[in-house]
């Protein structure tokens, strides 16, 4: 009867921590749900019932949708478009030539292979303000300057991780079955790309997510090497919108964030395995 | 490297290959790295406006940094709100941590749910939180960019939300590894669960704690996005000689002001703020080294 009774006493308590959780995880999304509210409410109304329901008299229909998408003289489509491409064109060249030279530095171990080393772990404590004013400079100089150069100066500041990360894999890898396939006449290159780049998938996974929600949420370093007239990803957008004070329309913005973070979300929920792997590895990085 | 390796079939034919490896990688990581790293140091001993005529000066930069009562000001309150976020942080993380590994339904849904702000930008999440703030403030007539009080703790909420997701999957995976005979054992020798707490689970979880501690501290310190979005430095204080307190700021927007303000009066001194900051920053970083390095020793 008595461990019965503890039984029960035990289902109730998770019972109660479930709806305690429960209530904190509504809370925990109301910031978001807050933002889809005010993208339908017209401006003048988000400052002043920011948590109301859209009412007949401030509900906006589909307008500051449709405002935002040329809010700021600038067509949102652009932002997106930029923020895609040198998304997309970094986590690439970054996968691919860390990857590469990870196993070169590891295999190969001479001097200069622990120099690079060392100074990419170096590189993981520097914050960037340390580097901006220079490095910006120096992206103008070398024409760095446009989304489809970028990315070099996205794979020069982001090695670092991505070196660690690699070679602390490629440790793993047993040199035996490389050594078997130059045995048969592999030379380095089909080694790498036939034998052991195929062995890295996981790290490659966890890798690429971080690196593609580091520069897709980035806003300083677009920000300073990229004319911003011409080329604004989707951060320096929003920014620019709220930042120049005056006539800030809060409706439009809103509309903006939740088309930002929509794909953002879904990204999550699909992969949300992959994220949370990723990103707890990336957990290294002081 | 770790070891001296023996050497290997591969090392030989690699030898020829280094362009190809580790060519590319070189060329980016001294274009975006390096060359920044060494002129970013000569600079912040120059007196410039343009780099190309920049002038020797010694370390006067560096006395007019300590000198600058705005950037002092930063220091210590980055300094409060990284230690008062990081107790925050970590404390409700583990709680959640520890809520959601004893087996409760939904304990998926829970974690997805509490992740999902980590994923969003800085800039993003800024804005909207200042929505937020504001549309509760300006039912008593103000806004988080005239309140100082409500910018520190709206800051310090703000990234609470964003990074409690993360810390929490981190002691997850810590909790995850506590030997479950361990807590058998200590449930037979009929342990309190606030005794099975700190005597087994807590001592158990100690490198889980390690990392997330460090993590939230030189995140704290590096903070700038949503420094920048959510009140960028606002209120700012009028000084009677006309200068400004810009009572918000942290380190890295104050070093970004300093910088590219158009008040702005050197960028060397910038680039000197920006030294003092690294150093800080790595100092943050070597001491987590040397800390979990002496714990595996002792392990």
């Amino acid at each position: 009867m008595k461990k019965q009774a503890t039984i029960t006493r035990e289902k109730l308590g998770k019972l109660i921590l479930t709806v305690v959780m429960s209530i904190i995880s509504i809370v925990y999304v109301l910031p978001v749900l807050a933002v889809v509210l005010n993208s339908f409410k017209l401006n003048t109304f988000v400052k002043t019932d920011t948590f109301a329901l859209p009412t007949a008299e401030s509900f906006a229909h589909f307008d500051n949708f449709i405002k935002g998408m040329t809010f700021g003289n600038y067509p949102f489509v652009n932002s997106v478009l930029y923020s895609v491409v040198i998304t997309l064109l970094s986590t690439g060249l970054i996968l691919l030539f860390t990857s590469m030279a990870a196993w070169y530095i590891d295999r190969r171990n001479s001097f200069l292979c622990k120099v690079v080393y060392y100074l990419c772990v170096f590189s993981m404590v520097v914050p960037f303000q340390m580097v901006m004013y220079p490095l910006s400079k120096t992206a103008d100089q070398l024409g760095l300057n446009t989304p489809w150069t970028i990315p070099v100066i996205y794979l020069g500041f982001g090695a670092g991780l991505a070196i660690f990360m690699f070679v602390g894999f490629v440790k793993s890898i047993p040199l035996e079955i490389e050594e078997a396939a130059s045995i048969d006449g592999c030379g380095p290159v089909r080694t790498f790309f036939s034998v052991v780049l195929p062995m890295m998938t996981p790290t490659l996974i966890s890798v690429g997510i971080l690196e593609i929600m580091w520069v897709w949420n980035d806003y300083l370093l677009p920000y300073l090497v990229l004319d911003i007239n011409e080329y604004r990803t989707i951060p320096i957008h929003i920014q620019y919108l709220k930042g120049s004070y005056g006539t800030v329309d809060l409706g439009a913005t809103m509309a903006l964030i939740l088309l930002s973070i929509i794909p953002v979300i879904i990204f999550y929920l699909c992969c949300q395995k992959h994220i949370v792997k990723g990103v707890a590895a990336g957990a290294v990085k002081g | 490297m770790t070891s001296v390796k023996k050497k290997n079939a591969l090392q030989k034919p690699l030898s020829r290959w280094g362009w190809f490896f580790l060519g590319p990688v070189l060329v980016a990581f001294i274009i975006g790295f390096v060359w920044p790293f060494i002129q970013g140091i000569y600079l912040s001993m120059c007196k410039f406006r343009l780099i190309k005529d920049a002038k020797f000066i010694g370390f006067d930069n560096y006395v007019a940094v300590f000198e600058d009562e705005n950037f002092l000001r930063s220091f210590w309150y980055t300094a409060l709100f990284a230690i008062v976020s990081l107790v925050l942080i970590n404390v409700l993380a583990f709680m959640v941590a520890y809520v959601l590994t004893q087996g409760i339904k939904g304990s998926n849904l829970f974690r997805t749910v509490f992740f999902m702000p980590n994923l969003i930008g800085g800039i993003v999440l800024g804005y909207i939180w200042s929505m937020i703030f504001d549309g509760i403030l300006s039912q008593y007539g103000t806004s988080i960019l005239q309140n100082s009080t409500w910018g520190f703790w709206g800051l310090i909420i703000l990234i609470c939300w964003q990074q409690i997701g993360y810390m929490m999957i981190i002691y997850i995976a810590g909790l995850q590894a506590v030997p479950e005979d361990m807590l058998e054992a200590a449930k037979i020798d009929g342990a309190r669960s606030d005794q099975t707490l700190f005597k087994v689970i807590i001592p158990n979880v100690m490198p889980s704690i390690t990392i997330c501690t460090f993590l939230s501290l030189t995140n704290g310190f590096k903070l700038f996005d949503q420094n920048l979005a959510l009140t960028g430095g606002f209120p700012y204080i009028i000084q009677p000689d006309g200068s400004s307190i810009h009572t918000t700021e942290m380190m890295a927007l104050n070093i970004y002001q300093t910088f590219y303000s158009s008040g702005s009066r050197s960028p060397g001194v910038a680039q000197a703020k920006a030294v003092i900051f690294f150093l800080l920053v790595a100092a943050l970083g070597l001491a987590q080294l040397a800390f979990t390095r002496r714990k595996e020793v002792r392990q």
